[in-house]
């Protein structure tokens, strides 16, 4: 495409397209994750690849590609409100994957949140009240 | 270059949507079609990303975030769903 490969216009060029190639990659990482991997916490793990770091990649390489500096906030204003949005809807899938027992015990190596149950649950049985002490 | 690398991650998106794809089909769980779902949808913002970087123009910007509002209203609905009808149903 350029005639000269030398000068910083190939220099741009070359690091947006390792920036598209591997964000590209981020997501083929997620994808096998999703095969390969045995349960639910360990799939989302996976998943949060391409959500997270490879749209950050990705949108670098819109703003290198454009070549214009107004560019940048939008495309961080558009990052932090996946940054935003991700953790919220990870946390919800992980509550209620915990709640309805979608994960492997033995593939556990800590669970903290299992005393948290626990004394709550005694709490509740103590007090003899309704289930809203462990939220 | 630009050329070849559209082609190549072109190739690459292809192989993860599948993977996902796949995932959605078989997944032994809801949470599991859930969580494969929102790496489709990452997958199709990045494709929409791609297609900016390599065409020089910014159309797609507010469909990439209307996409991911999408992906956190979904997952955060199924997952409210979830939790709340299957609670004392104990299979794994």
């Amino acid at each position: 495409m350029n005639p000269d490969l030398s000068g910083p216009d190939a220099w741009i060029d070359t690091v947006s397209a390792v920036f598209m190639v591997v964000g590209a990659l981020m997501s083929l990482a997620a994808a096998i994750g999703l095969l390969r991997f045995p349960d639910l916490l360990t799939r989302m793990h996976a998943a949060t690849k391409p959500q997270v770091l490879g749209l950050f990649l990705l949108l670098a390489a819109i703003g290198l590609q454009l070549r214009t500096w107004w560019v940048w906030p939008v495309l961080l204003v558009a990052w932090i409100f996946q940054l935003l949005t991700v953790p919220v809807s990870a946390h919800m899938v992980g509550r209620a994957g915990y709640r309805t027992k979608h994960l492997r015990r033995d593939l556990l190596s800590t669970d903290e949140l299992e005393a948290v149950v626990q004394k709550a649950a005694a709490e509740a049985a103590r007090e003899d009240s309704s289930d809203d002490g462990g939220r | 270059m630009m050329q070849a690398v559209l082609a190549v991650t072109a190739v690459i998106l292809a192989l993860a949507a599948a993977g996902a794809i796949i995932r959605i089909a078989r997944g032994p769980s809801l949470l599991d079609r859930v969580l494969a779902a929102d790496v489709l949808l990452g997958i199709l913002g990045g494709a929409l990303c791609i297609d900016m970087a390599v065409n020089r123009h910014l159309n797609n910007l507010m469909l990439v975030v209307a996409i991911s509002i999408i992906g956190f209203i979904g997952s955060v609905t199924v997952a409210r769903f979830v939790a709340d009808r299957r609670v004392e149903s104990n299979e794994s």
